[in-house]
């Protein structure tokens, strides 16, 4: 079968679109929530949902999803859980997921049974921010064993790294948007002519995410890729209203999309 | 799998794309200056007259006799320039640091004596210094924060998580991500990304390369055990390294088990902790079945991280080294024993492997050798050990 980010990524270009790829992290402010949120964000929008597994100490973000992580730990959630509402996801759509999550939460419990159950829950690929290219090695032969797409990193240090990670990247390449961890940002000065300009060899699409707060940074970034990440941003909307935040949320996503049109 | 810096399976680079660059030219770096002899001249020169090695190797007769088995020396790091084992890593990579042209130092700290260390090191070369501390040992070692402060450091207390030691090391390393280009981190133990678990244990290896000198010329031969606390375990590592050829040479870890390893009040690691990835290195952590890292206990913060460094885990399996747990209880009465006995005040942390030594040292042979590495002094931990007694301490 076919990976639906490909198959997304394909009917985008063919309508001329950039990609407006959305995160929140599951379980926040909990499970019920989580459901109707991507529902609405796919409805208003959104192309592919990332979920957050929240993790006791995620390095890699910010306060806004330290928190969101906190809190949905505090309620209970577990991978177990997430598989869960995955499962009911499934029969209401057919737009890709993708897990967003440290890798000792794969590694802990079991690369093999993780990989399974994202092939029998159908989630389509994992972005996993604390495992470089060097280390891939711990999940990508379980993954490609089990057609789930390990989505690959670049950063603006990666400089001479960006060719060697695009030529094995699947599905498409996240572009870290500026130094630092994930949150907004009111700017962001990076040259991305200077570091994406190795990617017009290869075949792969580019999302930019980190720091993306605004409709109009979703625009200037999409100049120079093929879609664009939001998370805290997003985050930040259902902090503010909890369970009642889903036509908030649907309303900023809906504004994000617009100029990616 | 990764392959370098593999202990076993343990180690690796387990680090965001942004500072892998970073990790790759500090690799490099240290590659190139660990052999180079200015470079080696300039870190012992720096030991020798300003942090005053090598540190004595100390007799404890009293304690031999007390105790009625092996012959006890103790390796004194308290005497160590700013009071801890710490100064011997924090002078390594500050040298190291000057060299690739970073002008921003970072660390970590748990109990404050590596951010003590770094703060010391810093302000004599000139260099800023941050130092991320959890919000709970800010309070728990305020002293070594007045004394950052006063070092020119700036202390930054993290109120995340447990706001203890892996809470610190969170934001040093989200600092780390944030600040690549100017910044370099000053790991204070054995731990983290490759090079810093080598690299922390080449700078600390002197502690056995002096224990061994130092008892060939007293004893003509080597110690029959060597035992030392573990947190994340430079002191240890430093302590054994060594010693790991020797074979005869029994290697000791005491870990903290706080309140016991049968409560949920606990950082023992060894006794357990399941294998996991994090702080960019596989190795083994207190975890639940989800990989959520467990909030851990110790009246030590300077022991109370939820992990352990790679090579010791790798010790471990191989069968080379042995970790004890050591409760909270039976540290503060090594304290005072060791405070009352030989008018040595050792660091709570410390504590932990004159404990162990306490049950280990009658159970062997009179014509033995024990060593403690005695890892840091115990000033800072005066006021704790007081409450920990009922005693309230109130200074007019």
């Amino acid at each position: 079968m076919k990976n639906r980010i490909d198959s997304c990524f394909e009917q985008l270009k063919a309508n001329n679109e950039k990609a407006l790829i959305t995160f929140i992290t599951a379980g926040d402010p909990d499970m019920e929530t989580t459901e109707k949120l991507v529902l609405e964000m796919f409805d208003k929008g959104a192309d592919i949902i990332e979920l957050g597994v929240p993790f006791s100490d995620p390095i890699a973000e910010g306060k806004t999803i330290q928190l969101a992580s906190q809190r949905s730990l505090k309620g209970g959630t577990t991978l177990d859980k997430i598989f869960d509402v995955v499962k009911s996801l499934r029969t209401k759509t057919d737009k890709p997921l993708l897990l967003m999550m440290y890798v000792n939460t794969i590694f802990k419990y079991g690369t093999e049974r993780f990989f399974k159950n994202c092939a029998e829950y159908q989630i389509d690929g994992v972005i996993v921010p604390d495992l470089p290219f060097e280390e891939r090695d711990e999940i990508q032969p379980t993954a490609d064993k089990y057609g789930v797409y390990n989505i690959n990193l670049v950063s603006p240090t990666s400089a001479d790294r960006v060719s060697m990670i695009a030529a094995e990247s699947k599905g498409f390449l996240y572009v870290v948007s500026s130094l630092g961890v994930t949150g907004t940002r009111s700017d962001i000065t990076t040259d991305f002519d200077k570091l994406l300009a190795p990617m017009k060899d290869f075949d792969v699409p580019c999302c930019i995410g980190f720091g993306i707060s605004s409709p109009e940074l979703a625009e200037k970034m999409s100049a120079f890729c093929d879609g664009v990440i939001v998370g805290s941003a997003i985050v930040n909307r259902v902090a503010e209203g909890g369970k009642d935040s889903v036509p908030a949320v649907g309303e900023f996503v809906a504004a994000l999309k617009e100029p990616l049109r | 799998m990764g392959k370098v810096g593999r202990y076993g399976e343990y180690g690796g680079q387990y680090v965001p794309e942004t500072v892998m660059n970073a990790v790759h030219e500090l690799e490099a770096a240290y590659d190139k200056y660990k052999d180079d002899p200015d470079f080696i001249a300039e870190l012992k020169a720096l030991y020798r007259d300003y942090a005053g090695r090598p540190s004595m190797l100390y007799y404890a007769d009293k304690m031999t006799k007390d105790l009625g088995g092996a012959k006890i020396y103790i390796k004194r790091e308290d005497l160590n320039h700013t009071g801890s084992h710490k100064l011997n890593n924090v002078l390594g990579q500050i040298l190291l640091a000057k060299r690739m042209g970073k002008k921003r130092i970072i660390a970590e700290t748990g109990a404050g004596q590596h951010g003590v260390a770094t703060a010391t090191a810093c302000a004599l070369f000139g260099l800023e210094c941050e130092v991320y501390m959890g919000a709970e040992d800010c309070k728990r070692q305020s002293l070594n924060v007045y004394r950052m402060n006063l070092l020119g450091a700036k202390v930054t207390p993290v109120a995340s998580g447990t706001s203890t030691l892996k809470d610190a090391i969170n934001e040093a390393m989200r600092d780390w991500c944030s600040n690549i280009d100017t910044t370099f981190y000053c790991i204070g133990s054995v731990m983290g990304p490759h090079p810093y678990p080598a690299m922390v244990r080449d700078f600390q290896k002197i502690i056995s390369e002096e224990i061994k000198d130092q008892l060939r010329e007293r004893e003509g031969k080597l110690p029959d055990c060597v035992v030392a606390c573990v947190g994340g375990g430079s002191n240890a590592m430093g302590a054994f390294y060594n010693f790991i050829e020797d074979k005869s040479v029994r290697l000791v870890g005491a870990e903290a088990a706080g309140r016991g390893i049968d409560t949920p009040d606990t950082a023992a690691t060894m006794a357990l902790g399941t294998p996991g990835i994090f702080h960019g290195m596989k190795s083994i952590f207190l975890q639940d079945e989800y990989g959520q890292i467990a909030p851990v206990y110790s009246i030590s913060a300077g022991l109370d991280y939820p992990g352990v460094g790679p090579e010791h885990t790798y010790l471990r399996d191989t069968g080379r080294a042995e970790y004890v747990p050591v409760t909270d209880e039976e540290a503060v009465c090594a304290f005072e024993y060791l405070s009352k006995t030989e008018g040595i005040i050792p660091a709570i942390e410390s504590s932990h492997a004159v404990a162990a030594a306490l049950k280990i040292a009658p159970e062997m042979g009179k014509d033995q050798i024990l060593v403690i590495n005695l890892s840091g002094r115990g000033d800072k931990d005066v006021y704790s050990i007081a409450r920990y007694r009922g005693v309230d301490l109130v200074e007019e």
